[in-house]
């Protein structure tokens, strides 16, 4: 039965998840945004959390535990947003920064064998697949892996990788077959010691300063050839691709919550000075009868909601079992879209004071605009989005 | 009270309920929309057929007529967008007993529950009707030009309201009046000598529901017909009500305007392939299906509230404010992907497009 309110657990999990935004990641917001690409040590005491790890395994016969929350436990993946939100309510190059969660490390949760699991597990991963000629086009790029008796040959160049100093290894993807198109795509974990493995550079960025990304290069570098993620083994469709696309299904919701965190943070900010102004926001007169400021602030908070349900509907619907590949784009395509236009709306409202580094409003709003990009820019999800309520395929709608 | 498991999926009876309108729409309505709105009226059978459903009735607690079924403002919002998925005209027409009853329900005194609201619990629909909007630059729902007075044993009522839907055929309405600084709800008699119906209006869209200005002279109402009597009633909460219903209505409307403009992009050739093909249609229709869930599921979260006895207030204020820009921006894309064809009122965007206009402007046009 349809019911949006809230419930006890999902107010704890919040209010819990901002207390510790607010104590720990607010107060050093600004340190790592001025010191760019400083690894922030604060983050070292999160190293411990389990965030991505497996549920015990269980004995053969045994079944498997279904993702559906039983009665009303509080889901997993709804809560993951929900405490997404509050800590890029706190910071999100932080949030991107915490050790042992990175993107790689969400592939290697939904793809690895157990004996894979058990080896990289407990180190953090990083995802490599964005290559200067391939961006958006992923499907298209050009490393290359080849087998030489107990070991991959990786070669090509990697950039724009989320972590790539701090992390440990990356989930690097590679053809190992480039007549085979997507289907020719496999994804490899390499460590960062790997001979032939290299850290080219980190660059400078926009926003999110205190998240270090950057370039790797991979010349003629070996891995034992058990470091390959899923089958090796180039079928004659793009179904293995797919499958590690479908990763993204499960991400999606994450960036999308990323963006209600940062855009929330404007928002409280923005309506703190409203407030301090004796304006009251009484959520009642006809919107044409206000302020500009305040029917402008009523829109982006109806934007902000809207953008929350999308969201939290879609990351409910993974928990329920269902499959989500719609909603979670259309989410994405809201949130990264929207979550931009109130951040920078905040700074307009805000006057000068959303131009000055004194607070952290200029922040966010050059903070939120990576999730309108990465994990499949606002176009691609508008073209999955449209894909699928119109039933096409990707060649009817280019 | 037991808290409820937080969820965005229908139950049974909610999915049943929705299916069983969507039939009924799809039956009455579908063919008949475009000629109803051409000859201006709503034939009484399509909404006796509406009223039939019993959803308005159902709720009512037997003791007054009723069945005594749960009352709930979400299954409400599901009800109003399928209905005005159909044809909003017939949607607000269909639920005017329950935009009159609920408030009298929910507020009145056990005399103006016991007078009011049995007569209308009845086999056939009886059209009763509410005065709220005012026609003026300005208008605003939270401060009323239409005065109350108090003067002995009575209320004097003077103002000008308008877009009061079938006003010439209401036994009863519900007036929106401003009291002593606060905001009150009356119920007038149509034949009560204070009360002058105009000319049937002419608006922008809805054509096919009659609406009528309604002037208030000296209007005398007994104190006892003030909705909830000496106490008065919870008027941010009757707007609270109206303004989920409009959303859920913009809802509605939206998706008709998504959906008809869809099918048809994939079907319009220009240049050798659908024009659903290029990306320009294309985001447009992305854009107007997540606009559409994004409408629906900030109507439920402000009935969400509402059925939880919460107040809703803010909900309510930003589910409408949202419902009425982006039904809008929706039913212009509409008309736009539908190019010159969708000027032409052989396609429904147009309509779409004239009605939508109304989510924005209007208040207290139904409940849930
Ligand atoms: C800070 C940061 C962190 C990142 N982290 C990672 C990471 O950890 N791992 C990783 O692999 N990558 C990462 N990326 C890369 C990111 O995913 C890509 O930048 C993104 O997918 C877009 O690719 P691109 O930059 O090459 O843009 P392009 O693909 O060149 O796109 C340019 C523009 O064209 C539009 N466009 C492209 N194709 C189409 C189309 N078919 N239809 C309509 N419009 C289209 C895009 O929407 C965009 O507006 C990161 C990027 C940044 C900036």
């Amino acid at each position: 039965m349809i019911n949006l309110e809230m419930t006890e657990k999902m107010i704890q999990v919040k209010n819990g998840i901002n207390g510790m935004a607010k104590g720990m990641l607010r107060p050093i917001s600004r340190y790592y945004d001025e010191n760019e690409h400083m690894y922030p040590k604060e983050l070292d005491m999160f190293r411990s959390l389990k965030i991505m790890s497996r549920p015990k395994k269980k004995k053969e016969g045994e079944e498997k535990k279904s993702d559906k929350p039983a009665g009303k436990k509080l889901g997993s993946n709804l809560a993951m947003v929900i405490m997404i939100e509050e800590m890029c309510w706190g910071d999100l190059g932080l949030l991107l920064s915490m050790p042992n969660a990175g993107l790689g490390n969400a592939a290697i949760l939904a793809v690895a064998t157990d004996e894979q699991f058990e080896r990289f597990g407990g180190k953090w991963a990083s995802m490599a697949i964005t290559e200067p000629g391939a961006g958006s086009d992923s499907g298209s790029i050009t490393a290359t892996a080849r087998l030489e008796g107990d070991e991959w040959v990786l070669n090509g160049e990697k950039i724009f990788v989320t972590c790539a100093e701090r992390c440990d290894m990356a989930v690097v993807w590679a053809t190992v077959d480039k007549k085979a198109g997507k289907a020719g795509i496999k994804s490899f974990i390499v460590e960062r010691d790997r001979p032939g493995f290299k850290l080219e550079k980190l660059e400078h960025k926009l926003g999110i300063r205190s998240n270090d990304t950057g370039t790797y290069v991979l010349d003629d570098c070996r891995i034992p050839k058990e470091n390959i993620l899923g089958s090796p083994e180039v079928k004659q469709t793009s179904e293995g691709f797919k499958g590690v696309m479908k990763t993204f299904d499960n991400t999606r919701p994450l960036v999308a919550s990323m963006a209600l965190g940062v855009s929330r943070a404007a928002l409280d900010f923005t309506k703190e000075k409203i407030e301090e102004r004796g304006i009251k926001l009484d959520y009642e007169k006809n919107p044409n009868n206000v302020s500009s400021l305040e029917k402008e602030f009523y829109l982006m908070e109806a934007n902000h909601e809207a953008m929350r349900l999308l969201t939290w509907r879609a990351a409910w619907m993974m928990d329920n079992g269902e499959f989500n590949n719609l909603e979670a784009s259309m989410a994405k395509a809201k949130s990264g879209r929207y979550g931009t236009l109130i951040a920078q709306k905040c700074c307009d409202l805000l006057g000068p004071l959303g131009l000055s580094c004194e607070n952290l409003a200029e922040k966010w709003m050059r903070d939120v605009k990576i999730t309108d990009i990465f994990e499949g820019t606002g176009q691609i999800q508008h073209l999955i989005v449209a894909r699928n309520v119109l039933g096409f395929s990707s060649k009817q709608l280019k | 009270m037991e808290e409820k498991e937080f969820s965005f999926g229908m139950s049974e009876e909610q999915r049943t309920i929705k299916e069983t309108v969507a039939r009924l729409v799809k039956d009455v309505v579908s063919d008949n929309a475009h000629d109803m709105d051409e000859k201006k009226a709503i034939p009484p059978e399509f909404i006796q057929k509406v009223w039939e459903l019993g959803a308005a009735v159902s709720v009512i607690p037997e003791e007054f007529g009723g069945y005594g079924m749960e009352y709930s403002p979400i299954m409400n919002t599901i009800i109003l967008e399928e209905l005005a998925y159909g044809d909003m005209a017939l949607a607000i027409a269909a639920s005017l007993p329950a935009m009159f009853l609920y408030p009298i329900l929910e507020a009145g005194t056990d005399e103006q529950k016991k007078k009011y609201i049995a007569p209308y619990c009845d086999a056939s629909f009886k059209p009763c009707t509410v005065a709220v909007n005012e026609p003026r630059f300005k208008f605003d729902p939270v401060s009323l030009e239409t005065r109350a007075e108090k003067k002995g044993a009575a209320y004097v009522i003077n103002g000008k309201k308008c877009f009061v839907p079938m006003a010439n055929n209401s036994a009863h309405m519900l007036v929106a009046a401003q009291d002593d600084g606060t905001h009150d709800l009356f119920i007038v008699s149509q034949d009560n000598p204070g009360v002058k119906i105009g000319e049937r209006e002419k608006n922008i869209g809805l054509y096919a529901l009659e609406s009528y200005p309604v002037i208030f002279e000296n209007c005398e109402v007994p104190v006892s017909d003030r909705l909830g009597g000496e106490q008065g009633c919870d008027y941010g909460k009757f707007l609270q009500k109206t303004r989920t219903a409009l959303s859920a209505i913009g809802t509605g409307v939206s998706r008709a305007s998504y959906e008809y403009a869809r099918e048809y992009a994939k079907e319009r050739v220009q240049f050798g392939e659908p024009i659903a093909s290029r990306q320009a249609v294309a985001f447009m229709i992305a854009e107007m299906a997540y606009e559409v869930d994004a409408m629906r599921l900030m109507t439920w979260k402000a009935a969400s509230a509402l059925e939880a006895g919460k107040d809703a207030k803010r909900e309510s204020y930003l589910a409408k404010l949202y419902a009425g820009e982006m039904t809008m921006k929706i039913t212009d894309y509409g008309v736009q992907i539908l190019g010159g064809h969708g000027f032409i009122r052989d396609h429904p965007v147009e309509r779409y497009y004239r009605n939508g206009r109304g989510i924005a402007i209007l208040e207290g046009m139904a409940t849930v």
